[in-house]
């Protein structure tokens, strides 16, 4: 996993909540057996018409956002079906942030362990990053290490991370590695299971 | 101290635990599936690790199988992701119920047919609807494939312990109303995160007064609340529905176990971090009418108007939802015309199921301008109904007898519903395309969905039910 600390680009506005992940990425494209190549297919209905063509006026066929890294939406983005190929697809498309005023529980975890971040802000203040990216091309400062969000107008947001999640973002690391070193405890808890049966 | 049974659970899978970590929690059962399962075993190999307890996992193939013609996949790309399924099996020693296996079926019908599901268990799966087998009072969540990788490596998960929440649902169901109506009817009072961060208990008079398969559709729909998990104290229902199952133990065994189950449920005066209650009075057959399932009606009210919300959002989210599902404000539910029916999905797709909507269907006729089709949730569901005559009821009201899987919940197989037509479904998602680009998903019980294939348009059940006369 790469890790994540400062990221500075233009923010993508997204208008909507619930954003679920049948929308991320819809069933078609989850026969792939690799973990690459989704990010064609982000959004795909909301991007294309039936007949291959863009829909103009769908924020991601707008050029202004082309080399955008943070994506900006509203509540409980990430809900419905817990397809890792939703993260996949965001990270394939160029985004490594997400910032929404609450997730999916399932889709959040998905996010963290591969290298995606997930910002939870205030309502208020993701609705006025939403405006403000409507209205031009605005740009964003992330800082994990600080926990900051700070804007091209100097308006800066802080935000919450558990410190074990910032952590693996930051260093990048490989969980199941890091997992291994408890194996004692895992054999452990396992041979008090087999005494009990 | 009084304890719920999501505390007493979480205590003991606690491997490790640390002060600023999530807990390192050990898991007792792993379902896998073909969709979210290829990258992870791909995991293991490009770093030489290997499945720790191949005993505690199980594998089936349901999403992208299909429901005629089992022998000939057409599509290639499914038809690898099926055979890499079966390779990985194979070089990791998992037991799987493959295509033509007798076990086979939905990954959420067969756990608890088998006897897998047990009460206590920790259950994961790469599948959001794993919440289905906290109906036994397991915890049982749904994961990422990153997380699949994990628990093939660890038969671990670091998880930060969610808040718990009691949905109590107070007093008897009414006539006509199925426990789909329940899980709505939550859903729709309090909204599509109500669950977020959370574990949901159901509790309540209602909930104690339904079968097994009952509780599995209303803890099935649990992640539709955004909860982590849902489940229900395991009783003598429990107890009953698990005897002489295959995976459990016999005889004494089976009763020093069913001891132990009991014994999970939730002290008297355990505290929760939140509590929401609904009467049972307040739920009457449901219908969704949007592109959420919080977006829904009994099937006596009108779609709603902007007017109806005070949030911008809310007012937002309406205009987009109706317009995508070609309705307008204020229309009744029940003028909606639809094309399709289908009586499938690990919501509703048990025996009780399709015993329930064949009642229904028995003597009558599909309307002309409805395709229906009955998709069983599992080969065992399909021989049992099958052994009924339910198979004949329903062909010779005109619907399709399917072979199993997830078919048009989601449609990743060629079962799907064509752009700008309605389906009556009784699955759990009416997410935009979820059944097909472009189709119109409205979610509803076993019998409403019979109802509606037999006048072709969302329909009231009770019109076709007797209402018992209330004893003296």
């Amino acid at each position: 996993m790469k890790p994540i600390n400062k990221i500075s680009s233009v923010l993508t506005p997204l208008e909507r909540k619930n954003v679920d992940t049948d929308q991320i990425i819809s069933k078609e494209f989850l026969k792939r057996i690799e973990r690459t190549g989704f990010g064609k297919y982000l959004f795909y209905h909301w991007r294309f018409h039936a007949d291959g063509t863009p829909i103009e006026e769908f924020v991601l066929n707008d050029p202004r956002f082309n080399d955008s890294e943070i994506l900006v939406a509203q509540e409980n983005f990430g809900c419905g079906s817990s397809r890792e190929h939703a993260p996949w697809a965001i990270l394939d498309y160029g985004f490594r942030v997400v910032i929404a005023p609450s997730y999916a529980d399932i889709f959040y975890n998905n996010c963290v362990k591969n290298g995606i971040l997930p910002i939870r802000l205030k309502d208020q203040e993701v609705n006025d990053l939403i405006d403000k990216g409507q209205r031009q091309e605005f740009k964003l400062e992330i800082n994990l290490e600080d926990q900051t969000v700070t804007g091209q107008d100097g308006t800066r947001y802080e935000f919450d991370i558990d410190p074990y999640w910032k952590e693996m973002l930051l260093k990048g690391w490989d969980e199941i590695a890091l997992t291994f070193q408890y194996d004692s405890y895992i054999a452990a808890y396992e041979e008090k299971q087999r005494q009990a049966n | 101290m009084a304890k719920t049974i999501i505390e007493k659970i979480w205590e003991q899978h606690i491997v490790f635990e640390e002060q600023g970590k999530p807990d390192l929690l050990y898991i007792d059962l792993h379902l896998l599936h073909e969709v979210t399962s290829p990258q992870a075993f791909e995991g293991l190999r490009l770093n030489g690790r290997k499945v720790r307890r191949p005993d505690l996992c199980f594998a089936t193939m349901d999403h992208n199988v299909p429901t005629r013609n089992r022998e000939t996949i057409t599509d290639p790309i499914s038809r690898k992701q099926i055979k890499t399924l079966q390779d990985n099996c194979d070089e990791f020693g998992v037991p799987l119920a493959g295509i033509n296996h007798p076990d086979q079926g939905i990954v959420h019908v067969i756990g608890p047919e088998l006897g897998l599901t047990q009460p206590g268990k920790t259950i994961v799966c790469g599948d959001s609807h794993t919440s289905t087998h906290g109906a036994f009072g397991a915890l049982a969540f749904g994961i990422g494939t990153s997380e699949v990788e994990h628990v093939l490596s660890t038969q671990t998960l670091w998880q930060s312990k969610p808040k718990t929440m009691e949905v109590r649902i107070d007093g008897k169901l009414g006539f006509g109303v199925s426990s789909k109506d329940v899980i709505l009817a939550i859903i729709s009072k309090f909204g599509i995160d109500m669950g977020t961060g959370h574990i949901m208990e159901y509790t309540g008079e209602a909930i104690r007064g339904l079968s097994m398969e009952e509780r599995m559709t209303i803890c099935n729909m649990s992640i539709e609340a955004g909860a982590r998990a849902g489940l229900i104290s395991p009783d003598e229902t429990t107890v009953e529905y698990l005897r002489g199952r295959r995976h459990v133990p016999e005889g004494e065994a089976f009763e020093k176990e069913a001891a132990r189950w009991l014994a999970l449920a939730t002290d008297e005066g355990a505290q929760y971090d939140t509590s929401v209650t609904i009467h049972a009075d307040e739920i009457s057959p449901f219908v969704t009418w949007g592109t959420n399932p919080s977006m829904g009606s009994g099937i006596a009210e009108r779609v709603p108007s902007a007017a109806d919300y005070d949030k911008q959002s809310d007012k937002d989210a309406l205009k987009q939802a109706l317009a995508y599902m070609h309705l307008e404000e204020g229309t009744p539910l029940s003028s909606i015309d639809i094309q399709h029916v289908f009586i499938g999905s690990c919501t509703n797709a048990r025996l009780g199921d399709l015993r329930a909507a064949s009642e229904i269907i028995k003597g009558k006729k599909v309307h002309p301008s409805v395709t229906a089709i009955v998709v069983p949730g599992s080969e065992t569901v399909k021989r049992a109904a099958e052994q009924e005559g339910l198979d004949r009821v329903f062909l010779e009201a005109g619907f399709e007898w399917r072979e199993t899987g997830c078919s048009m919940c989601l449609a990743m197989n060629e079962d799907s519903v064509p752009a700008g037509e309605r389906c009556a479904s009784t699955s759990n998602r009416n997410f935009e395309g979820r059944q097909g680009a472009g189709s119109m998903t409205h979610l509803v019980s076993p019998v409403m969905a019979a109802a509606a294939a037999i006048e072709g348009h969302l329909t009231d059940v009770r019109n076709y039910m007797e209402e018992p006369v209330p004893s003296a």
